[in-house]
């Protein structure tokens, strides 16, 4: 029997991939083999091991070492100092390996600086093997939840695990499956909202990349509990590298009997679909989703009925998030006080984050519920880059708001950000410092939502075009204090008056960036 | 169930599922909407009829919203008069406001509502949106520099007519109707049926002007101008004027008409009594020859080239009668011409129509068999009150009178031709004749009549049961002639003798050329107007009119003569899906 030394991973993930991470990876191929190691180091592809922006991203196990921005030229001194002699490169090594990346799952598993439910496997296991998948813990809940628990044992359990929807309007998501089982149709749908539009957010896309198959348990299991055989997960259409992973899961899952008819022996049926979408950020929302999957311009559609009782097609639907599904294989193996262990009193369990903008180390982390801002920015985001001052946070996406230093020790959940006038959002931190203008910001973000508004109706669509009327003129020093009230105005008329939450939000970043920095954009104006 | 909640203070109790807007007019609260209209599905795009309810985060579109149990609503408060005052003004900044010069000037809903919010100042300078108006329809003009994207058009023309012409395109701030390929509606598969144009709360699709080339003709001396007035307008033009809805007014429109100096006042009436005769005997003989049945009639332009386009295979089922528009535009050029010595080319025939497809249906190239354009211009209801108006007549002070010989005298038969069901009412008092020898002694036939979207009746004539159907809307004719195709194909027959269909729904009084506004209850209403004409007039049955026996003794012989056939009846023609245009005979 071969013993293997070393394991080297390589991040295969659509921003790897652009900085040539496949030509990386056949050169270590090649190296290793001319060095004749290939008995004893073996390459394995993953998904995103939460590094952005750092170019190829390889790590070394059992060290656990991290290398950053890897190119071909670099692999024949890597092979030969670190795989085949055992000194680690400093030269390439990560810099500061900062708080998030001191995990080695033999020895942590859960630990406690970062314990990672949504995120457990992603980038470890090769999201191409459904194989791998399963020595990983994949499909056990799901072998648990239809071979021992009733449907309505496992909504209790979702409940009283106090899961709420983290894509963005932490609705509890045991009480929505609760609906939907009660609701007495023979069609019922399971749909996976993976339209992730948000700006600066990206966690669904890691996850998918990284662990399509946790997805795919989640959605089992949410099928079996609330009665829908059918599903579907709404994916945008950019992610290609996800749906190509997702759907070979599918593939997999179905030729394992993982998916199709009577799943674990159980009697219980179910697949699932992939549909892409188009590109429109208001997809996202779950009413316009459920439009576009039927064929139609999406639009958002007038609640109630809710999906619950009336969605695709006319039939009860429950629509979740990536994030949200991908909590509930954890939840039923190791039950609610497991997961409750973790979070706030209020918001129980880990929150992922997309962390961007000015800061040393950007990219993904699984934190637990209640995290700071601090935490995040300087912990698990390495501080602020090139030694500058922390100006704000937008902290949720486009849709989000701006939180300046005042906000940095508040507890960050779903709830508690409420009572702030803030939002949780997306889980997209865009950190900026302190040179950063606040008025491009702003500017940049009225900007997308004029984009992306649907057009269906008046206080969104023309809103939308007046703000970026006033802010385009408020940024070249033409405009007037008027044209500052104006955006107040409006953006409380849209928060009152549109008609789905694409303009109902717009007041989050209008008003927060008011609250701090009204004396900077006054100083545009004559 | 009955729910209790209060509105403004007041208590309301209502049926579940009543809206808050429905619940608020019980109690006297009015509440301003824009994008809503009773006929159709509410969409909430504008948001004017927001109001607050106490505990709830954000306000509720009252159009679109059930109140609940419990619900303490208020629909006047600071907040909501301030949202709607705002929302008004957004719209205002992103329209062309002409509206000195609108089509719509004074009966536009975005100038009523904009005077109720209490918008006296403008607070933003007009946001630049300039598109090319669309004028490639003979029937409609659609100006988007006006539209407030409420979405009324598309829902008529996809919902209830089934045609999905229109359709939004674009995204957000560039949103716009549009029609396949941007082509423009002319070139795509509207029918023409101007439903739009009824809906359309604002000066954005309106029908395409024959006003100037009329008033033109008639300051012409060298020209002979003739008019005439389909069955629908009389029941409506009143309105115009402020006359109650339902309102006759057949003998004051002649005299209106008289006193703008046209030279000749006819009646479309007397050839709608000519279709009949040409029709049922057209039936008749189908019945006879037990070919070509179901006989489905062709009066409507809209519906015809509906059928030439979405049911090609069935368009040998169309009666081959002419409408009644078409055959007075020929006998007004060849019947008349003769009996007067008038140069064909001299004469100018103008239509008053319900209709904006009449328009189209006046420029097909192969309704030309006297020689020239049958009918040379088409106003609606809308045009001529407006050129009324200009002439400085006001029609309630008109006096009745009657139409001129030889192509105005009608029966009540053809009077009903303008509400649904009307025309197949007509042509069974006549076909019972055609095929007895006897009159139909119960001519009242209701199981034809009325607002229901498809009747059926069988009527037993001598051991022959007809079997008839009667759909109004497209939606409505969709539906049954799904079935007749169907029937067709798997029976090889179908179990209709004759189908009568009108494009718009509840006939023509509801037709596209109508007054702005025109709602499905009025329209109802306007359908007993026609009916009473009916039992009003001395004589019932189309047979039995005078001058249509004379113009058979005098010109055409006997109906589906060879003359008939060469000047009243005409074919049709194969349409493509995807833009209307004619593909093959």
């Amino acid at each position: 029997m071969n013993m293997v030394r070393n394991h080297v991973l390589i991040s295969i993930d659509a921003n790897t991939i652009i900085a040539g991470a496949r030509a990386v990876e056949d050169a270590l191929i090649k190296e290793i083999a001319r060095q004749g190691l290939s008995q004893e180091i073996v390459v394995l592809e993953t998904g995103s091991v939460g590094i952005e922006d750092q170019g190829v991203v390889l790590v070394v196990y059992p060290e656990g070492i991290y290398y950053t921005n890897i190119t071909p030229a670099e692999v024949p001194e890597l092979v030969e100092e670190h795989l085949l002699k055992g000194r680690v490169v400093h030269r390439l090594m990560l810099k500061e390996t900062p708080k998030r990346f001191v995990i080695t799952k033999e020895k942590t598993g859960l630990m406690k600086e970062q314990p990672r439910i949504v995120l457990k496997n992603c980038g470890f296991i090769n999201p191409e093997s459904i194989d791998e998948a399963i020595a990983a813990d994949g499909y056990q809940a799901a072998a648990k939840a239809l071979s021992s628990m009733k449907p309505d044992e496992i909504i209790a359990e979702v409940k009283h695990a106090g899961l709420t929807g983290r894509g963005g309007a932490a609705f509890p998501t045991g009480l929505k499956w609760e609906f939907a089982s009660k609701v007495d149709n023979p069609v019922k749908y399971i749909v996976c909202n993976a339209d992730e539009g948000e700006p600066g957010t990206f966690k669904d896309r890691l996850i998918l990349e990284g662990d399509p198959h946790k997805l795919i348990e989640s959605m089992i299991i949410g099928g079996y509990a609330t009665g829908a055989t059918k599903g579907f997960v709404y994916i945008r259409g950019e992610y290609e590298l996800s749906i190509e992973r997702l759907e070979k899961a599918i593939a997999d899952a179905r030729s394992y009997g993982l998916l199709g008819t009577n799943i674990f022996d159980s009697g219980f049926d179910f697949d699932i679909t992939v549909m892409k979408g188009a590109g429109a950020y208001v997809c996202g929302e779950e009413t316009a989703l459920i439009e576009s999957i039927e064929g139609k311009r999406g639009h958002p559609r007038n609640k109630p009925p809710y999906p619950i009782t009336a969605g695709l097609w006319g039939k009860p639907t429950i629509v979740n998030n990536v994030e949200t599904l991908s909590n509930i294989p954890e939840i039923i193996l190791k039950g609610a006080e497991n997961f409750k262990k973790y979070g706030t009193e209020k918001c129980s369990g880990t929150k992922v984050y997309t962390i961007l903008g000015h800061v040393a180390t950007p990219g993904l982390i699984e934190t637990e519920m209640g995290t700071t801002l601090r935490d995040i920015i300087f912990e698990y985001g390495g501080g602020i880059k090139d030694g500058k001052r922390f100006k704000c946070a937008l902290v949720g996406g486009a849709a989000g708001a701006f939180l300046g230093p005042d906000m940095l020790d508040v507890k960050m959940d779903f709830v508690n950000l409420r009572e702030y006038a803030a939002a949780l959002g997306s889980g997209a931190i865009l950190v900026m410092d302190e040179d950063t203008d606040i008025v491009d910001m702003l500017k940049s973000v009225l900007h997308f939502f004029k984009h992306e508004s649907c057009g269906h109706c008046v206080p969104c669509r023309l809103g939308t075009a007046r703000l970026v009327e006033l802010i385009d003129r408020i940024a070249a020093s033409k405009g007037t204090s008027k044209d500052v009230e104006g955006l107040t105005r409006i953006s409380e008329t849209m928060k009152d008056t549109s008609f789905c939450p694409l303009g109902q939000s717009l007041i989050l970043p209008v008003s927060s960036s008011l609250k701090y920095f009204k004396d900077e954009i006054l100083a545009r104006v004559q | 169930m009955m729910i209790k909640a209060t509105i403004n203070k007041i208590e309301v109790e209502v049926e579940e599922g009543t809206t808050i807007l429905e619940a608020a007019r019980i109690v006297g609260f009015k509440i301003p909407t824009l994008c809503y209209n009773p006929d159709l599905k509410p969409e909430g795009s504008c948001g004017i009829c927001v109001v607050e309810v106490e505990g709830a985060p954000a306000m509720k579109r009252a159009c679109m919203t059930r109140l609940e149990r419990g619900w303490k609503v208020h629909t006047n408060t600071a907040k909501v008069r301030k949202a709607r005052k705002e929302i008004v003004e957004l719209i205002l900044s992103n329209h062309e406001m002409d509206c000195l010069v609108c089509v719509k000037n004074q009966s536009c809903e975005l100038q009523h509502v904009a005077s109720l919010v209490g918008i006296n100042t403008l607070t933003y300078p007009r946001i630049e949106k300039k598109w090319a108006v669309d004028t490639t329809s003979p029937s409609i003009i659609r100006d988007q520099n006006k539209c407030i994207l409420c979405g009324r058009c598309i829902q008529i023309c996809s919902n209830i007519q089934t045609v999905n012409a229109l359709t939004l395109d674009q995204r957000g701030f560039n949103t716009q109707i549009s029609d396949a390929f941007n082509e423009g509606m002319g070139n795509s598969v509207c029918v023409n049926c101007g439903q739009c144009t009824v809906y359309c709360p604002v000066g954005a699709l309106y029908e395409k002007s024959h006003t100037d080339k009329v008033w033109e003709a008639l300051n012409d001396p060298d020209k002979h101008v003739v008019v005439q007035e389909a069955p629908a307008v009389r029941a409506m033009l009143g309105e115009e004027f402020g006359m109650e809805t339902g309102t006759l007014v057949s003998g004051k429109m002649h005299a209106a008409l008289r006193r703008m100096k046209f030279d000749a006042v006819f009646d479309t009436n007397f050839t709608a009594d000519l279709t009949i005769l040409e029709e049922g005997t057209e039936v008749v003989g189908r019945i006879k020859a037990n070919k070509n049945i179901p006989l489905i009639t062709s009066c409507s332009p809209g519906w015809v080239k509906f059928l030439e386009t979405f049911y090609p295979h069935l368009i040998h089922l169309a009666s081959t009668a002419k409408s009644p528009q078409a055959m007075f535009g020929t006998l007004s050029k060849t019947y008349y011409a003769e009996l007067k010595g008038i140069p064909p080319e001299k004469i100018v025939s103008v239509s008053i129509m319900p209709c904006t497809a009449k328009k189209f249906e006046a420029e097909r190239p192969e309704l030309r068999s006297s020689g020239y354009q049958d009918v040379d211009y088409v106003l609606t209801t809308r045009e001529i009150a407006r050129m009324m108006k200009e002439a400085g007549i006001d029609l309630r002070e008109m006096p009745d009178e009657p139409a001129d010989d030889p192509l105005g005298e009608y029966t009540g038969a053809a009077t009903i031709f303008g509400a649904t069901g009307g025309v197949m009412e007509a042509a069974l008092r006549s076909a019972y004749f055609l095929i007895t020898g006897r009159e139909l002694e119960n001519i009242d036939i209701l199981a034809v009549r009325g607002m229901t979207g498809i009747k059926e009746m069988e009527i037993n004539i001598d051991g022959l049961a007809l079997k008839v159907a009667v759909a109004h809307g497209l939606g409505n004719a969709r539906i049954l002639l799904d079935k007749v195709s169907a029937q067709l194909a798997n029976e090889g027959k179908s179990e209709y003798h004759i189908i009568e269909v009108m494009a718009c729904p509840g006939g023509c009084v509801g037709g596209g050329g109508q007054p702005w506004g025109s709602d499905m209850a009025r329209r109802a209403r306007r359908n007993e107007t026609l009916f009473a004409e009916d039992r009003s007039l001395p004589l019932r049955r189309s047979h039995q009119n005078p001058s249509i026996t004379a113009i058979y003794e005098k010109f055409l012989g006997h109906p589906n003569s060879e003359k008939s056939h060469h000047l009243l009846h005409t074919h049709y023609f194969k349409r493509s899906p995807v833009d209307g245009k004619v593909v093959s005979e």
